[in-house]
């Protein structure tokens, strides 16, 4: 079988940090902390969208880790490891 | 804003789109209503517990500009739906889902990929497959507001079987002033198309799209591939890279 | 539970002894939480770390030198699917110990792209785990976690690390990727351990 490989990007994190913000997160500039790129939650690579463990955020210059979203019955649990800072849209 | 809650929808109506794909006309009571460009959470549930949850962008303008052009009223949500072989959640809704069952949905949610009828930027649209949904919605939004700012649409697909809202999209071309639609067919184009069947190139963007001294708006939504080949084709053709927004699906879309 | 959609069955069930919460599948889902490394054979190496920081090195020509065994186990993942008797063949983790001296009760599985994993060492021995290179008779895709994965099926599959590069001995319990985020430290899928808590 042909194996391409599975990721979405950021637009798919929108449902999932809804219900844990009160704003909207995908428009939000975020800075990796590995290699300083700047740009919108919604252009990271997300890995693991579909029936995956959790949710893997990639930086798509570096493609380190720079959030993961992990949905259990009774928490939610962000990783927001390679964010020097995120700049949220009021 | 509260917090994001699951709705009861039930699905009022069908029509198909192409073999293998289908819209479905959802009634959500209460429904806030919409961006363009936005999509919702769709959650199935199987009466042993189990479940499965996809994300789907909406098809539809916020009021209700549907196909047939007449307002559905605020509480109503399209989405299409493209079957995927061996796909749970887009088999069943393109399958067996039956008008007056009641399906979960949580939205809308997004705020990226979304165009708003304020903007003042001409906007170019580009395709790949079902990624033409968000963009229809903005399309759909464009003729709802009365905007008259330049839209163009490349629609890449693979025969023109594939096409979704074909229809619909010949006869907005034609009403909707300042809306222009092409089509770029990647496996077999029709008799008289006069581009050869292929994958979309810089010659197509630079043909159909807007140059990039224009400024436009631009949204690209399709397979991960495409999205990729696409965005790099705008750059290479001098687009700044934060005016190309894109929305990727995977490869399987389940 | 949310309300219950007419029609939908999702993934297929059987009446076969699962896990509890899990569901049979006959095919082999591919998760993943980044891109799938490619590890050339003349480089691969894996590697124990001992707690006092002694390292032993084994290169891909002697770990296929070492005995293998042929393994069919059912494997469970904490996505809820589970797959009965898949053929594995590896070398038994306990031949890498032969040649080790620890005093650690635990081990952090760590993998070619990052990945990593906590299991205690007795999980690991006695014919409980695998450095497997072979799947159903086929060298091992590099998306199922080739050229070798951990396979240690009796705890829930995320254990079974992918693209396994080595083992760290720690005295002290420490979590990996997924346990950091809010999945089980130990992982048995018979006592339902998926989440921290459980």
């Amino acid at each position: 079988m042909a194996f391409t490989e599975t990721f979405t990007d950021g637009n798919a994190l929108a449902g999932p940090l809804r219900e844990i913000f009160a704003l909207e997160m995908t428009s939000a500039d975020g800075r990796c902390v590995t290699c300083g790129r700047t740009g919108p939650v919604a252009d990271l690579r997300v890995y693991g969208h579909e029936n995956g463990p959790g949710l893997v955020a990639r930086c798509p210059g570096c493609e380190e880790i720079v959030l993961r979203l992990v949905v259990t019955p009774e928490r939610v649990w962000l990783d927001l490891r390679g964010l020097v800072s995120l700049a949220v849209i009021r | 804003m509260s917090r994001l809650a699951w709705r009861v929808a039930y699905l009022r109506e069908v029509r198909d789109e192409t073999p293998s794909a289908r819209t479905l006309v959802l009634d959500v009571p209460g429904w806030p209503g919409h961006l363009p460009g936005q999509h919702v959470d769709v959650r199935l549930t199987a009466p042993d517990g189990y479940s499965a949850q996809r994300s789907y962008s909406i098809a539809s303008a916020a009021d209700g500009d549907a196909a047939d052009g007449e307002a559905a009223g605020g509480d109503t949500v399209e989405l299409t739906v493209q079957r995927v072989p061996d796909g749970e959640v887009s088999s069943y809704l393109a399958g067996p889902y039956a008008v007056g069952d009641p399906v979960e949905l949580r939205g809308p949610v997004g705020g990226w990929f979304v165009w708003r009828p304020a903007d003042l930027a001409p906007v170019l649209l580009i395709a790949g497959g079902s990624g033409v949904v968000p963009l229809m919605s903005m399309i759909r939004a464009r003729a709802a507001a009365g905007s008259r700012m330049p839209f163009r649409l490349v629609y890449s697909a693979r025969t023109p079987e594939d096409v979704l809202y074909a229809e619909e999209l010949k006869r907005r071309a034609l009403s909707d002033r300042g809306l222009d639609v092409s089509y770029v067919y990647t496996r077999r184009a029709p008799d008289g198309h006069g581009r050869p069947a292929g994958r979309l190139t810089a010659v197509d963007l630079a043909e159909w799209g807007w140059p990039p001294e224009f400024e436009p708006a631009v949204f690209v939504c399709g397979p991960t591939g495409f999205v990729e080949a696409a965005a790099d084709l705008l750059v290479d053709a001098g687009h700044d890279p934060r005016r190309i927004k894109t929305e990727r699906f995977g490869p399987t879309g389940g | 539970m949310g309300i219950v959609t007419p029609g939908f069955t999702g993934r297929r069930r059987s009446d076969v002894n699962l896990p509890p919460g899990q569901y049979l599948t006959e095919d082999f889902p591919v998760l993943s939480a980044g891109p799938t490394p490619r590890i050339p054979l003349d480089t691969w190496e894996f590697v124990i770390v001992t707690e006092t920081g002694e390292k032993h090195t084994w290169s891909w020509a002697q770990l296929m030198a070492m005995p293998s065994e042929d393994v069919t186990v059912d494997i469970h993942c904490v996505t809820k699917w589970s797959k009965l008797g898949t053929r594995w063949r590896g070398v038994p983790v306990s031949a890498f110990f032969d040649e080790v001296e620890t005093a650690a009760d635990f081990a952090m599985a760590v993998s070619y792209g990052g990945y990593t994993t906590n299991v205690p060492l007795d999980d690991l021995l006695d014919g409980q785990a695998w450095v497997a290179y072979k799947f159903d008779d086929d060298d091992l895709a590099p998306e199922h976690g080739g050229p070798a994965r951990l396979v240690v099926p009796h705890l829930y599959f995320w254990k079974s690390a992918k693209w396994v590069r080595g083992l760290r001995m720690m005295l002290e319990d420490e979590p990996g990727f997924w346990e950091t985020a809010g999945y089980h430290d130990y992982g048995d899928p018979w006592r339902e351990q998926r989440y921290q808590g459980d």
